[in-house]
């Protein structure tokens, strides 16, 4: 998997303050929501090796072996608005980077993924860890790509809810009696 | 909709719209009594509710500032949301998944039954089930609770099927899709289920009950009611004979407004109630109002929760259907066998991604915490809810420096759980998790309580007044006509969701206060 990710790298590109990836999947529902193969996030606020650097943090803190970098990049998103709205939170992100490059000694992003790991990890208990840990229990899991990613349908009501879609779909179990049960 | 005069001493001023307040609010306009509902929160519609869990938490949950102490996670994790409760018209009643259930007779008498049990501040309800039961029975056809008035149960969904199959292994007799407040078939000019799957977020199809298109509108219409919403009480005043004269409040545009009243009914949910009495001190009443018992905030009660979720190699997609789509109540007797005393229930439940990641284990990361999500589509999930007991020391207080945004003191939640609480925990995540293996479960997880859904028991009833704070009417023991209307009431938690006693006790209520009001008792 930390191989993945290092993989994963060089499908992020940086130009001048834009994160830019390609997607991985090339089927499925989540590539057909995509408006196409590429994406792009422009950075507000963070320099472009802090971005970067928080995107791969991201991956190592929640570590889901094959969710798109484009979902991570939401994070990313999320910490450059709060950044833009707070210097403090600015200040932070840049110098848990900093650190992240101190204990490398050098660019943590260039170092080999278990060291990453180690690195990133052996800060658990900062601010810097928790802002990121924190900020991506919602930005992760609370968007259209995650939601087609782990098979979450989000809103129904548009649909007519469930009662002719599935609610009962169920097929490895016995079906209960209609007197606990009954039927739709 | 009628206005009401500020200065109208006539009539009775209602504090929150939800279980309590809503019901109440409208039995009394049914038998003629002139009523002010005020509600703090703003008025939504199956129109505006979002099926989104964020967005719509943003729109209905009661986000001001509160603080935490004591031993639960909950203080831990989500020190500023003790409880995932609502502050909008309707109140929790947005919310509330439907579960509608009775108490069981001995429920009534935890003292007698259970025996004093160290720690526990136990005391008997000063009513019986069968003082109850006729309530029960007008709240059950209001609401229209599933397997009552000859109303079906409602289709399990998938969650439920897991649910079954386990109960089934472990030798359950008692598991079904329960007795909920979620219209089955069009009811009541409320339409069926059509099992949206957001029950927690609104119900977009008005099929479960809430107080907001039911009670108020049937109030409203009935020409006695003044429902103010916006409106956030800040003090309930009384006269130089002590009894409730007027609730003083901020309207929606920040100005402040007195409403003169000839009999206040307190229904803020079980930290804002005993929160506003205390903040209503005065050099007559020095330790709050209705406290001379001092009991006013104290047994705080919040059920004994926790959730078990399992993954399975299939999909399940709980987050199908109803969110409450089945029940187990073979462990809701008490049967001290089993190290403890009272007993709970399992329920199902799902939560949508969202969610999931934000309470499966708050504070969580790393591979266990991935491994999870990565199976949320073939997960399964219930509901643990148990009769936790009443202790002094898990009380609402007022903080001591931190203030609101009308500069009043924010409540302080202290809770511990009792030992005979973390006891029937570990037996019910026992069960939970046994019943999830034994139909094929890879990995289940044991899930900390939510912040508090049934806060219950701070404002007790109790047949002498030097025990608790209000009479088996609600009747506060000190001001005759200052009465507890909601969950606050509850002498004990009893093991059932309290939705429907909260409901059955205001009708019983609302008759007594008509009763008093046309006798000049009050």
């Amino acid at each position: 998997m930390i191989n993945e990710q290092q993989s994963k790298r060089n499908f992020i590109k940086l130009s001048g303050g834009m994160l830019t990836g390609t997607l991985i999947a090339t089927s499925g529902l989540f590539s057909l929501m995509a408006p196409s193969r590429s994406w792009s996030l422009s950075l507000t606020t963070l320099p472009n090796n802090v971005a970067e650097a928080i995107l791969m943090a991201t991956r190592h803190i929640f570590p889901h072996k094959n969710l798109e970098n484009a979902v991570y990049a939401l994070v990313v998103k999320d910490l450059d608005s709060a950044a833009t709205n707070d210097p403090a939170v600015k200040k932070l992100l840049v110098d848990g980077v900093d650190t992240l490059n101190q204990k490398a000694k050098g660019e943590w992003l260039s170092a080999k993924p278990q060291d990453q790991n180690k690195i990133i990890l052996s800060m658990v208990d900062s601010d810097f860890f928790e802002k990121i840990r924190g900020t991506s229990i919602v930005s992760l899991y609370n968007n259209d790509m995650a939601w087609a990613h782990f098979g979450y349908e989000g809103a129904s009501f548009e649909q007519g809810g469930y009662l002719n879609r599935g609610f009962q779909d169920l097929d490895w179990l016995p079906e209960p009696p209609k007197n606990v049960s009954p039927a739709k | 909709m009628i206005n009401i005069n500020f200065n109208d001493e006539d009539t009775v001023v209602i504090i929150g719209s939800g279980a309590g307040g809503g019901t109440l609010a409208n039995e009394l306009c049914q038998q003629g009594v002139k009523v002010v509902l005020l509600e703090a929160g703003s008025q939504q519609s199956t129109k505006t509710f979002v099926n989104d869990e964020w967005k719509s938490f943003s729109q209905l949950a009661w986000l001001d500032n509160r603080s935490t102490s004591g031993g639960w996670r909950v203080s831990k994790d989500f020190p500023n949301l003790p409880a995932w409760i609502c502050k909008t018209v309707g109140g929790s009643t947005t919310h509330w998944a439907g579960a509608s259930l009775r108490f069981q007779a001995h429920e009534f008498k935890a003292l007698t039954t259970y025996g004093a049990v160290e720690g526990a501040n136990l005391l008997d309800w000063p009513i019986t089930l069968e003082d109850m039961d006729p309530y029960y029975d007008l709240a059950e056809n209001k609401m229209g609770v599933t397997r009552t008035n000859g109303i079906p149960g409602l289709p399990g969904n998938s969650n439920f099927k897991v649910m079954y199959a386990g109960a089934q292994k472990l030798g359950y007799k008692d598991c079904h899709t329960g007795r909920m407040a979620i219209n089955s078939k069009p009811r009541d000019g409320r339409a069926g289920c059509q099992q949206l799957g957001f029950c927690f977020q609104g119900c977009k199809m008005g099929a479960k009950w809430s107080t907001l298109y039911t009670e108020i509108p049937a109030a409203i219409a009935t020409k006695n009611l003044e429902l103010r919403a916006g409106c956030h009480v800040i003090k309930i005043q009384h006269d130089d004979k002590g009894l409730a004269d007027g609730v003083l409040y901020v309207d929606e545009h920040g100005k402040q407004q007195l409403q003169k009243a000839r009999a206040v009914c307190v229904a803020g949910n079980s930290i804002e109630t005993p929160r506003l009495l205390l903040n209503s001190a005065t050099k007559m009443f020095p330790k709050g109002l209705a406290n001379s018992s001092d009991q006013v905030g104290r047994n705080y009660m919040r059920h004994t929760t926790g959730s078990v979720y399992a993954t399975f190699d299939k999909p399940v997609r709980m987050w199908r259907g109803t969110t409450m789509a089945g029940i187990i109540q073979d462990e809701a007797k008490h049967d001290p066998s089993r190290g403890f005393v009272g007993g709970y229930e399992l329920e199902t439940l799902s939560l949508g991604l969202p969610f999931m990641a934000a309470f499966i284990n708050p504070g969580a990361w790393g591979k266990e915490f991935t491994n999870a999500l990565d199976n949320y589509e073939n997960m399964a999930g219930l509901w643990i809810v148990g009769e936790d007991l009443p202790q002094q020391s898990n009380r609402i207080t007022l903080h001591p420096n931190d203030k609101d945004q009308y500069g009043l003191p924010v409540p302080n939640v202290h809770f511990d759980d009792h030992p005979n609480d973390k006891i029937m925990r570990e037996h019910a995540f026992e069960q939970g998790t046994k019943l999830y293996k034994s139909v094929g479960a890879k990995e289940t997880y044991r899930v900390p309580p939510y912040p508090s859904t049934h806060n219950l028991g701070t404002c007790r009833m109790s047949l002498h007044a030097k025990d608790g704070v209000c009479n088996k009417h609600g009747q506060s023991h000190d001001i005759k006509n200052l009465f507890i209307s909601d969950g606050s009431q509850f002498t004990t938690s009893a093991a059932e969701n309290p939705t429907l006693t909260i409901v059955a006790l205001a009708i019983r209520q609302a008759k007594f206060i008509a009763k008093q009001l046309s006798s000049k008792q009050i």
